[in-house]
């Protein structure tokens, strides 16, 4: 008879545990997924694991899909730990691209040095007034920021298809969705020749810093840690609740505008409007699977990056749709969560003489 | 003509309306017994995309439905054993559910993207069809719609008129005095969680079967979501749920009858399309302006794990 018996205390290194646990529960969890479907799981498994990681290219690409989540995870995480739930990361990630593409198109064919400034402040900006929505109806109107946050994504959505089919469309485009390419000095250079990796993953490192300096070196960060773990004591000393969630949500839509110009201006190169791969709602689980940590959320961001990849390996050689990387996500929080119980709890064999 | 365009815009409102009150009465019952299930979204699309492929194999569209609220079932109960067995945080383990059951989803419907099902007939009611104007709006429509009336009449007995639904109101407001009685909490919370995936589960059924006898990936387009901030708009009241989906509905339609009409205006379409999104911002607005209004209505364990030995 196994049950659970609460600890005295939460167990920091089952805190630091329990990611690893999710993630060979999701390994588990996923070989059996491909038994079922008749593949080879160890194939598979290789196909997800090992495959992407062969060689430089391979590597490029694995940090070139991790700067994305890194930089949005890096900003929810700011606010998750204060509770304040902003799922619209996905949205914030549009309008940053909206942002960096008009200034950009505004540019040109300049060659100024300014406009990649330009468009990472645009970038930046634009996230955060999309995010500044839902700070504003919670703080003014006490609207619940999860749904109203939300519901900006699809809005967000339409904004870009409207956007590229109307007025931003490229005349030379035979009618595709897009916008004109953007000129040479509207692109981050590249980091690695003969590589898609750009200077976003600079920024995604530098935000990580910045973030843990933030976190754990400001009393602002402070007061937002005290939000989180206990709202009494925050009220009780007088730190601001619409701080905290001006704060929370200005860091996150911050962030996920940065990560949206970086992608337009990386390795699109122009605004479609197949403009995200959900990485708005995967950098949700990232910041989770990394403990809300800049540490953990770099480790994670890497995880999740290699769950992108190996689906698109597994469509290419698999015949399997690459939608099984959306699965796998979910599962790999699905047990994080699950995982999480032992930060609280241990597990007891026998029945214990204090069964109610 | 304009009594045809009246008919026109209040039979397709019905029908845009149905799918909201499915989930959303669901997800009432559901957090009545004090769990949030963010989940919705992801349990509608598990369910619509189920219910296409049980109906596409079988040729029934009831056993469809049938698959759908199995489907919304299951996946709900994968939910509440985190959140209500292992006390997880449910904002999390429902966002994780919504994410993980549209990923879902869209990988086990791929194969079925190209497909089409025959569209089902509606059901005409006698005599009552005939009402001018009302008639063929809401008595000449498809079985589900009379059956999210039902449902409604049901979910407001079960809640107000039964014992049963007398518990699981206690249950929501304070499980620890539900407890000290003997009332089982957590199997009621299991039940009350499964009977909101399950509805959600219809939810999904329907838009994949009946209202566009189709599987697209994200056809689901925020339903779920909408069907959430229904309940808030709605302050816990199945009555206000009914209004309020069926003015989600209208807005939902509105748009098609404004491109349709061909009216001379250049008004960007996808502007339009985004009113049911906005719409839901508003009206969470309006009725959380007031915290009072949230505070006196909302179940008091709301989003709280509850452990009967501690």
């Amino acid at each position: 008879m196994l049950r659970l018996e609460p600890r005295p205390q939460a167990s920091r290194l089952m805190t630091w545990l329990s990611p690893l646990l999710a993630a060979v529960l999701t390994l588990v969890a996923g070989g059996m997924l491909f038994a079922l479907l008749g593949k080879d799981p160890a194939e598979g498994l290789r196909l997800f694991l090992v495959a992407p990681l062969k060689d430089l290219y391979g590597l490029s690409e694995l940090l070139l899909k991790a700067t994305p989540l890194m930089l949005c995870a890096t900003g929810l995480a700011i606010g998750f730990r204060a509770n304040i739930w902003n799922i619209g990361a996905e949205g914030q990630f549009m309008l940053g691209a909206v942002g960096a593409t008009g200034v950009a198109l505004w540019a040109g064919e300049s060659e100024s040095a300014l406009v990649l400034p330009g468009m990472l402040l645009g970038g930046a900006l634009a996230g955060a007034a999309w995010a500044a929505i839902p700070a504003w109806l919670k703080t003014r109107f006490n609207a619940n920021e999860i749904l109203v946050s939300l519901m900006l994504v699809y809005v967000a959505q339409l904004l870009v298809s409207w956007l590229v089919f109307g007025p931003w469309k490229d005349p030379q485009g035979f009618n595709f969705p897009q916008t004109v390419m953007f000129a040479d000095a509207a692109l981050l250079p590249v980091l690695v020749d003969g590589t898609r990796l750009h200077l976003g993953l600079l920024f995604a490192l530098a935000a990580l810093v910045a973030a843990y300096v933030f976190m754990y070196r400001s009393h602002a960060g402070f007061r937002m840690r005290v939000a989180g773990e206990a709202p009494d004591a925050a009220r009780y000393a007088g730190f601001s609740a619409s701080r905290t969630i001006w704060t929370g949500l200005l860091c996150g839509g911050a962030a996920a505008g940065v990560a949206g110009m970086a992608e337009v201006a990386g390795p699109m190169g122009q605004l479609t409007d197949k403009l995200s791969l959900g990485y708005g709602f995967a950098a949700i689980i990232v910041a989770f699977v990394g403990r809300l940590h800049p540490l953990g959320i770099f480790l994670a961001s890497l995880l999740m990056a290699l769950l992108y990849i190996g689906g698109e390996q597994v469509q290419q050689y698999m015949n399997l749709p690459n939608s099984i990387a959306l699965v796998f996500q979910g599962l790999l929080l699905f047990f994080l969560l699950g995982a999480d119980v032992f930060i609280r709890y241990r597990l007891r064999f026998g029945s214990g003489a204090a069964s109610a | 003509m304009e009594g045809n365009l009246f008919t026109a815009v209040l039979f397709a409102t019905v029908v845009a309306g149905t799918p909201l009150i499915l989930t959303a009465l669901g997800l009432l019952v559901s957090e009545r017994a004090g769990v949030l299930n963010l989940g919705a979204e992801g349990m509608m699309a598990v369910g619509a995309v189920a219910a296409f492929a049980a109906t596409h194999h079988s040729g029934s569209p009831w056993l469809g439905v049938l698959a759908g609220l199995v489907a919304g079932a299951a996946m709900a109960l994968v939910f509440g054993f985190l959140a209500i067995t292992l006390q997880a945080n449910q904002v999390a383990s429902g966002l994780a559910l919504a994410i993980f059951g549209v990923g879902l989803a869209a990988f086990i419907g791929k194969p079925y993207e190209s497909l089409a099902l025959p569209a089902v007939p509606p059901i005409r009611l006698p005599f009552i069809a005939d009402i001018p104007l009302l008639g063929e709006a809401l008595y000449n429509q498809q079985a589900l719609v009379y059956g999210s009336w039902a449902l409604f009449w049901a979910v407001l007995w079960f809640l107000y008129r039964s014992r049963a639904g007398l518990v699981l109101r206690a249950v929501g407001e304070s499980p620890a005095a539900a407890h000290a009685i003997g009332h089982p909490v957590l199997r009621i919370r299991y039940l009350a969680v499964a009977f909101g995936g399950a509805m959600a589960g219809v939810g999904g059924a329907f838009l994949s079967v009946f209202y566009t006898p189709m599987w697209v990936e994200g056809m689901v387009a925020g339903r779920g979501w909408i069907a959430l901030a229904l309940v808030v708009f709605a302050t816990w009241r199945p009555l206000r749920v009914m209004l309020g989906a069926y003015l989600f509905g209208g807005v939902m339609v509105s748009q098609l009858f404004v491109q349709g009409a061909g009216l001379q205006i250049d008004f960007p379409s996808q502007l339009l399309s985004s009113l049911p999104y906005l719409a839901t911002i508003v009206v969470l607005v309006a009725i959380s302006r007031n915290p009072a209004t949230i505070r006196l209505n909302s179940p008091l364990s709301l989003g709280k794990p509850y452990r009967p030995d501690a």
